[in-house]
C-alpha cells in the first residue's frame, strides 16, 4: 500500500538527537556529507561508519526502519555499482569477458561507491526521522538567513517547503481514498499493457489535482483570514537557542572533519 | 431465500508486523437478506469504512471470509472482480472522485468497465441519472461545473449505473442542505424499490436511521456491538450513548419523560410517539 511509504517521515522521540537544535543537525550532516566525500581508505570509511553508528544508536530509531527506506534507492545503487565495477582502470585484472574487465582496483572502488550513498542517504535519514518538519523549515530559515541581505525571499521559501511537506501524508491518502474509490467502480490499475495502464492512471490523477488545488485555495483563504503577510515583521513563538550539547556536537564534528582530513593527507 | 451476504469472523489488522499495528476489525459475523434497508452506526474509527471496504472486495480479510450468495468473493479474481459490481460502495464525499469532461461520461465509467455494450451502457447511464433527478442538460455538462448536492448526486449515479445488487454509501448526506438530504435519502429509496435492492448506509443521524432502516448494526471498537431492528437496538439508549453515539430526538424526549415519572414505553419515531401518547391520555380521560 502507499501509505508504507517512509521516505522522510518524522518519528517523535526524546532522544539527544532529537532534543538537538535543528541547525546543529543541518549543519553536522553538511560536515558529515563533506567528511564523507573526503574519506578514501578504509580506515576513513571505518571512521564515518562508526560515527553513524553511534549517531543512530543514541537517536533510538530503529536501524530496521532507515533500510526499510533505502527500498527505492536500489535502482540508484545497482546501476552505480555495476558502472564503477566495469569502467574502472586498475592493474590488477581479476575477470576478463568480451569488453568487460572486472579488476580489484573496480571492484574496490564500486565498494566504497555504493558504501557511500548508503551511508549518506543514512544520514540524510537520520536527520528527517528526528526532526519535525516545521522544526527542520525553522532550522534552514535561521540558517539561510543571511541570505534575505541580498533580498532573496527565504521566510517564503521555508514557507512553501513547510506546506510542501506537510502535505505529503495528505496527499498520500487521498491518491489512497480515490483509488479505492475508483476501483470501486471497476478501474483496473494491475493489468493490461504500458498504454492501458498510463490511461488507467487519469480517473486517480484528475481528481487528486482537483484536490490539491481546492486545499491550496482553501490554506490561502485560511492563511489569510489570520492576517499572514510573509516574513515581515513576524515573531516566532518557539525560538531557537544552541544549548550546551549543541556546542558538544559541533566540537565532536569538527574533530570528525579534522580527523578525516588528516587521515586523507596521509594517504589514508 | 439465502442470504445475499454472509460475513464470518472477519478480522483485519492494518499494518501487520510493523509499530503501526492496528486491528480494525474484530471477528464481525453477521448476514445481509436480499432486499433488506441496513443501517451502520458507530463513532469514528470503530470500523465502518473498514467493514464497507470488505464487502466488495477492495479489502482482503486478514482472517475469516465474506461471501456473496454463498461464495467466497476472494475465490479467485474474476469473482472478487466480479463482486465490485455486484456490490457497490459509494465513499464518503464521493463528489471528489469525478474526473471525466462530462457527468454522463462519468456515470458511463462504471458500466464502461463492466465491458457492457454501448446502448445498454447508455441506457443504465439514463436510468441512473433518472433516479438520481438529474436533466439532460445537467448529464452533458462538466462535473466540475455543478453544484456540490449536484455533484453528489452524479457521483452515487456513477455507482447506481452499474445496478449492484447491494448498494453500500457512506454517510451520503454528510455536509448536504436539509432540502438535498432529503432529496438523496429519496433517491436511494427510489433505487431500492425499482430493483429490489439491498442498501447498507452508514449515518451519523439516527433521526434518518430510525427513520428509514429495517435493520441496525452498531460498531464499537472495531467489534460489532448490536445487531437489530431500531425498535430493538434503540431500546438500549443508555449503552449508545456510552458508546459516544446518540439516539433520535424523539427517543430522548421519552426517556427524560419516563424519568420525570411517565409510563411511556421508549419510542424512536414520531408515529410511535403519537400512539404511544394518545394511549397515555385515554388512561388519562378513565381515570
Amino acid at each position: 500500500m502507499l501509505k508504507d511509504i517512509t521516505l522522510g517521515q518524522f518519528f517523535p522521540g526524546e532522544s539527544f538527537v532529537h532534543r538537538l537544535d535543528p541547525r546543529t543537525k543541518l549543519i553536522m550532516l553538511v560536515v558529515y556529507i563533506v567528511a564523507l566525500f573526503m574519506a578514501e581508505s578504509w580506515i576513513s570509511y571505518a571512521v564515518m561508519f562508526a560515527f553513524l553508528a553511534f549517531a543512530v544508536t543514541i537517536s533510538k530509531i530503529p536501524p530496521k526502519s532507515i533500510v526499510r527506506g533505502m527500498k527505492p534507492m536500489v535502482v540508484i545503487l545497482v546501476f552505480t555499482g555495476v558502472l564503477n565495477l566495469f569502467v574502472t582502470p586498475g592493474e590488477t585484472v581479476w575477470l576478463k569477458f568480451w569488453i568487460f574487465t572486472i579488476t580489484k582496483e573496480g571492484v574496490i572502488r564500486a565498494f566504497f561507491m555504493v558504501t557511500r550513498i548508503l551511508m549518506l542517504v543514512s544520514g540524510t535519514f537520520l536527520l528527517t526521522y528526528t526532526t519535525s518538519p516545521i522544526a527542520l523549515t525553522d532550522g534552514l530559515e535561521s540558517l539561510l538567513s543571511p541570505l534575505k541581505k541580498i533580498h532573496l525571499p527565504i521566510h517564503e521559501l521555508a514557507m512553501m517547503m513547510c506546506i510542501a511537506l506537510r502535505f505529503i501524508p495528505t496527499l498520500i491518502e487521498e491518491t489512497d481514498k480515490i483509488m479505492s474509490a475508483q476501483k470501486a467502480r471497476g478501474a483496473d490499475f494491475e493489468s493490461g499493457s504500458l498504454m492501458e495502464r498510463v490511461k488507467a492512471l487519469v480517473p486517480i490523477l484528475i481528481p487528486l489535482f482537483v484536490g490539491a488545488f481546492r486545499r491550496a485555495d482553501e490554506l490561502a483563504t485560511a492563511m489569510e483570514c489570520r492576517c499572514y503577510h510573509g516574513g515581515e515583521g513576524r515573531t516566532k513563538m518557539k525560538l531557537l537557542r544552541y544549548s550546551r550539547w549543541d556546542l558538544w556536537t559541533f566540537a565532536f564534528g569538527a574533530v570528525l572533519l579534522a580527523g578525516v582530513i588528516v587521515l586523507a593527507s596521509f594517504g589514508l | 431465500m439465502a442470504p445475499i451476504l454472509q460475513i464470518k469472523d472477519l478480522t483485519h489488522i492494518y499494518s501487520q508486523g510493523t509499530p503501526f499495528e492496528h486491528k480494525a476489525l474484530d471477528g464481525v459475523t453477521f448476514s445481509v437478506e436480499r432486499g433488506e434497508f441496513i443501517g451502520i452506526i458507530g463513532h469514528t474509527g470503530s470500523g465502518k469504512s473498514t467493514l464497507m471496504q470488505h464487502l466488495n472486495g477492495l479489502l482482503k480479510p486478514t482472517s475469516g471470509t465474506v461471501a456473496l450468495d454463498g461464495v467466497d468473493i476472494w475465490t479467485d479474481k474474476k469473482i472478487t472482480r466480479q463482486a465490485r459490481f455486484r456490490v457497490g460502495l459509494v465513499f464518503q464525499y464521493p463528489e471528489y472522485q469525478l474526473f471525466e469532461e462530462t457527468a454522463y461520461k462519468d456515470i458511463a465509467f462504471g458500466p464502461k468497465n463492466m465491458g457492457l455494450p454501448p446502448q445498454e451502457v447508455d441506457r443504465r447511464v439514463r436510468e441512473a441519472a433518472g433516479f438520481v433527478g438529474l436533466t439532460d442538460q445537467q448529464l452533458g455538462a462538466s462535473p466540475f461545473d455543478l453544484s456540490g448536492g449536484q455533484k453528489r448526486r452524479v457521483a452515487i449515479a456513477g455507482v447506481i449505473a452499474m445496478e449492484p445488487e447491494v448498494l453500500i454509501l457512506d454517510e451520503p448526506t454528510a455536509g448536504l442542505d436539509p432540502v438535498g438530504r432529503a432529496e438523496i435519502l429519496g433517491n436511494i429509496q427510489d433505487y431500492r424499490k425499482a430493483k429490489n435492492a439491498t442498501i447498507m448506509m452508514v449515518s451519523h443521524s439516527m433521526n434518518d436511521v430510525a427513520r428509514l432502516t429495517d435493520r441496525l448494526l452498531v460498531m464499537n471498537g472495531s467489534k460489532l456491538a448490536m445487531d437489530g431492528s431500531p425498535r430493538q437496538v434503540f431500546q438500549h439508549a443508555q449503552e449508545l450513548l456510552d458508546m459516544g453515539l446518540d439516539v433520535p430526538e424523539v427517543t430522548r424526549v421519552f426517556l427524560r419523560l419516563r424519568e420525570m415519572g411517565l409510563d411511556v414505553e421508549p419510542v424512536y419515531s414520531i408515529e410511535q410517539a403519537v400512539e404511544a401518547l394518545k394511549g397515555l391520555k385515554e388512561v388519562g380521560s378513565h381515570a
